[in-house]
This record gives C-alpha cells, sequence and structure tokens, in this order.
C-alpha cells in the first residue's frame, strides 16, 4: 500500500541533513510552509543552502529558520521586502551568501533540475551584471546566457489538499513555486490543508502528480504570517 | 497650462491615462509594481484587457473591499487583489513561460534610468551597501513584446532619467520601445528618441535641456 501521508511536521523534516540543499515554496507567505519551516527549526539541520523566492518577513517562518543561523546560502530572486529584517542585517555584516537570480530564470533552473535537464539558455539578464562571468551563445543573432538547472535533496510546500498517493491541489496564488520544486527535489514533503481521500480529487484537475511527493503532512490551519508578523512573534515561541 | 516650469505637465495619472489609451482591447498586459499599476484604472470603456501578474494569476481584479482580503490571492508587489470572472492560477515556470514566451502583449515598468538606445535600468542604483534584488525585472524586458516605460521625467533632485548611456547597472539591453513621463511621450526608435507628444506647457527646448539624451520631433 501506498501511503505518503506521515503523522507530524517533526518526523516528515527528521532527516533533513547539514548542509542540505532546501527549496521552500512561497511567494511571500503566500505558499509559504511555515509549519515545516518551523519543524526545521526545532530540528535543527546548519549549513543550509535554501532556494526561495524572498528571505522572509519578521522574525517567523523562513526569516526565522536565517535568523537560527541555519542558512549558509539563500539562491533567490527578491531578499528584501517590507518586513524583511533578518536577512538584511545578516547579508550587511557578510554572515550570508546571496546567489541572486531573475525570478523567470529562478523558476526555469527549478523546472529544469526537476525534468533532467542540466543547462539552458535565455535572454533574461544579457548584459547586466547578473550574467557577467556566464558562457554565452548566439541563436538566430540574438545573445543568450547559460544558466544551470537546480536540483535540491529536500523540498518543503504548501498546498490545499493532498491525498495518500501525493496528489496536490493548490489555493490561489499560494500555487507560486510550490508544483515545480515538487518535482526539483530527492524528497518532497507537503503540508496540506486537508487530505482527501483517493479520487476525491478529480484527475483532471490535479495540479502536482503524487510521483513528484514523497511525505504529506496534515496541517489543517496554518499560521497567518503576516498576522504573527504583526504582533512580532518570534519562533521558536 | 502653467508658465512655471515646476508645475508644467501632467500629473502620473494622467500619464497613466495616455499609458491606458496606447494599449488595445484584447492585450495581455504585466504592470509593474508602484505608479505603473495606475494604468489600471483608465482602461476606456468598451476595451477588454487582461492583466498577469507574474506571481501567478491572469485576470487579475481590483483590490478587495476591506475585510475581503486573502492573503493567499496577492499581487507582485504581495498586495490583495482579486480575481476576475475568466481568471486562472497557474505556477512560476508557467507564469513566465507567458512573459519569456512572447505571450504577453505588453508591460509597463518604471525606471531609473532609460537611454536613447532604450537600455532600461530599473532594478539596482548599484549602491554596494544596498541589498540587490531583481525580481522579474529582467524575464519582463526580455521576453514581452511592447516594454512601456511610465516615470517622472526627472529625478526628485532635477537629475535626467532619460540619458545617453545608462550609468546605473541594466535591467536589459535595447528594451524599451516607449516612454511615458510628465513632460511627453517619447518613441524609442533605432535612429533615436523621437518626440511623441508634449504635455501642456512644455516646449521642444524646456524638454531637451531636461533630457540628457538628443531628442527628436517626429518625422512626417
Amino acid at each position: 500500500m501506498i501511503n505518503k501521508t506521515i503523522g507530524s511536521a517533526k518526523e516528515a523534516v527528521a532527516d533533513i541533513f547539514d548542509g542540505a540543499t532546501v527549496m521552500i515554496s512561497g511567494f511571500g507567505e503566500a505558499g509559504s510552509p511555515i509549519e515545516l519551516i518551523h519543524a526545521l527549526i526545532d530540528h535543527g539541520a546548519k549549513n543550509l543552502t535554501v532556494v526561495s523566492n524572498n528571505t522572509g518577513s519578521g522574525h517567523v517562518g523562513l526569516a526565522a529558520l536565517i535568523a537560527n543561523r541555519q542558512v549558509k546560502k539563500m539562491i533567490c530572486s527578491f531578499p528584501r521586502t517590507a518586513n524583511s529584517k533578518v536577512f538584511p542585517e545578516l547579508y550587511h555584516n557578510g554572515e550570508i551568501e546571496l546567489e541572486l537570480v531573475p525570478q523567470g530564470t529562478l523558476a526555469e533552473r527549478i523546472r529544469a533540475g526537476g525534468a533532467g535537464i542540466p543547462a539552458f539558455f535565455t535572454p533574461a539578464s544579457v548584459n547586466t551584471p547578473l550574467a557577467e562571468g556566464k558562457e554565452t551563445r548566439v541563436f538566430n543573432g540574438l545573445t543568450y546566457v547559460m544558466e544551470y538547472g537546480i536540483r535540491a535533496d529536500f523540498s518543503l510546500v504548501k498546498c490545499k489538499a493532498a491525498d495518500r498517493y501525493g496528489n496536490l491541489l493548490y489555493n490561489k496564488t499560494a500555487r507560486n513555486f510550490g508544483p515545480i520544486m515538487c518535482t526539483a527535489a530527492n524528497t518532497t514533503i507537503v503540508q496540506a490543508r486537508e487530505i482527501l481521500n483517493l479520487g476525491g480529487i478529480d484527475p483532471e484537475v490535479v495540479v502536482t502528480p503524487g510521483i513528484f511527493v514523497q511525505r504529506v503532512v496534515h496541517v489543517p490551519n496554518p499560521a497567518d504570517e503576516s498576522k504573527l508578523v504583526a504582533e512580532d512573534r518570534r519562533y521558536p515561541w | 497650462m502653467v508658465e512655471n516650469n515646476a508645475t508644467i505637465g501632467w500629473e502620473m495619472n494622467e500619464v497613466a491615462q495616455k499609458v491606458a489609451m496606447d494599449i488595445p482591447d484584447g492585450s495581455y498586459v504585466n504592470l509593474g509594481i508602484g505608479i505603473p499599476e495606475l494604468v489600471a484604472g483608465y482602461v476606456p470603456e468598451g476595451r477588454e484587457v487582461i492583466y498577469h501578474t507574474e506571481n501567478g494569476l491572469l485576470g487579475m481584479g481590483p483590490v478587495p473591499a476591506a475585510g475581503e482580503e486573502d492573503p493567499e490571492l496577492i499581487n507582485a508587489g504581495k498586495k490583495c487583489v482579486t480575481a476576475i470572472p475568466g481568471a486562472c492560477f497557474f505556477h512560476h515556470a508557467d507564469s513566465f513561460t507567458m512573459i519569456r514566451g512572447g505571450h504577453i502583449d505588453y508591460c509597463v515598468l518604471g525606471a531609473l534610468q532609460v537611454s536613447e538606445k532604450g537600455d532600461l535600468a530599473n532594478w539596482s542604483t548599484g549602491d554596494a551597501k544596498a541589498i540587490p534584488a531583481v525580481g522579474g525585472a529582467m524575464d519582463l524586458v526580455a521576453g514581452v513584446k511592447n516594454v512601456f516605460v511610465i516615470s517622472q521625467h526627472n529625478t526628485k533632485t532635477g537629475e535626467a532619467k532619460i540619458v545617453k548611456k545608462c550609468t546605473y547597472p541594466l535591467t536589459g539591453k535595447g528594451v524599451v520601445t516607449r516612454i511615458y513621463t510628465n513632460l511627453a511621450i517619447i518613441d524609442v526608435k533605432p535612429y533615436g528618441l523621437f518626440i511623441r507628444e508634449l504635455a501642456p506647457g512644455v516646449t521642444f527646448e524646456i524638454l531637451q535641456e531636461k533630457t540628457e539624451a538628443k531628442l527628436y520631433k517626429t518625422e512626417n
């Protein structure tokens, strides 16, 4: 029998090892798997390379993981947002590395990683500082820069509904990086608001096919990051 | 309208309206964060324009009523929005396939500098102390069919933003097709910057004085 559901976030992240590359879904707070990130803080794995569009807000979720000094390097497109305090401070002190990637290139690198494509050529960033030192090639008279696919040891993803095979549905713009990150990790760990019976998700509308998912944790009432930030909550509580 | 240089020209709302007038019926459009968002308020009666937001929504609607906000329904600026009937959600690789695959007709972006060759600098001043952040800007200018810039003509301290050569790090080279400012609308052509429309009270001479790059009167 295949049953990818697992009892707790704690068990789900227990084998994340020091030095692992971890993809974390979300665009700002939308789609950020805050309960899985908090479990990773409790777990304590260090020297992580984290792939995520932003660097978190306030002192919860991804920002708290960074504040807890578990992240060696961030790969992202937009490391500063209205309420991001932790990353800027560590960055200014030279205590965290940053690999800045255009947002579409980041998405395509993850997609390529998940699809077994080691590298690709894109026009984004050509003639800008972000293409410096990278291989370029001319196709039909236009210059393109080579970018590498990214794979991760683990992906942490938030979704709306899952079944025990790992088929997933998302909620509105919280979908963002979730589906591609599911494809690009050796172990994809998902937190789902709802666990449905097999057949409970119409096969015509499955967004992430279960083959891309290894573990599903039921988190029926995920925290609202912006509320926690507004209340200046800090994790660990 | 007024002789005083400080008050000549259009308000940014009027500039946004000018942009909206130039976007044809049926277009798929991506609006940058900030001033470009004003454009959505001025779509002329009878035109249907579909807004793309790169975090994963086609068919973005206006800001929700107070109390109706959903933190999982946001735009690229991470502000709560709505979805129109007929909207769809998708993941980031699909969203940037729309952008880089040339499926989006227009994007409207802000600018720090635009050069006479249509080079755009809008993501960084190169300040070593600032946290570099790029988002989707480089992807948009690389893939969208028409890249419009909407901006004040000069910086707050009066410096030219339309320059011979950008001094800030580029977002893209030769990508801007038209510039809308509080003083004029300017087309970027292979052989130079051509004035399409002057704002009330603005003469060619006044505009050239406030612009580092050489301007041309539109040829007939």
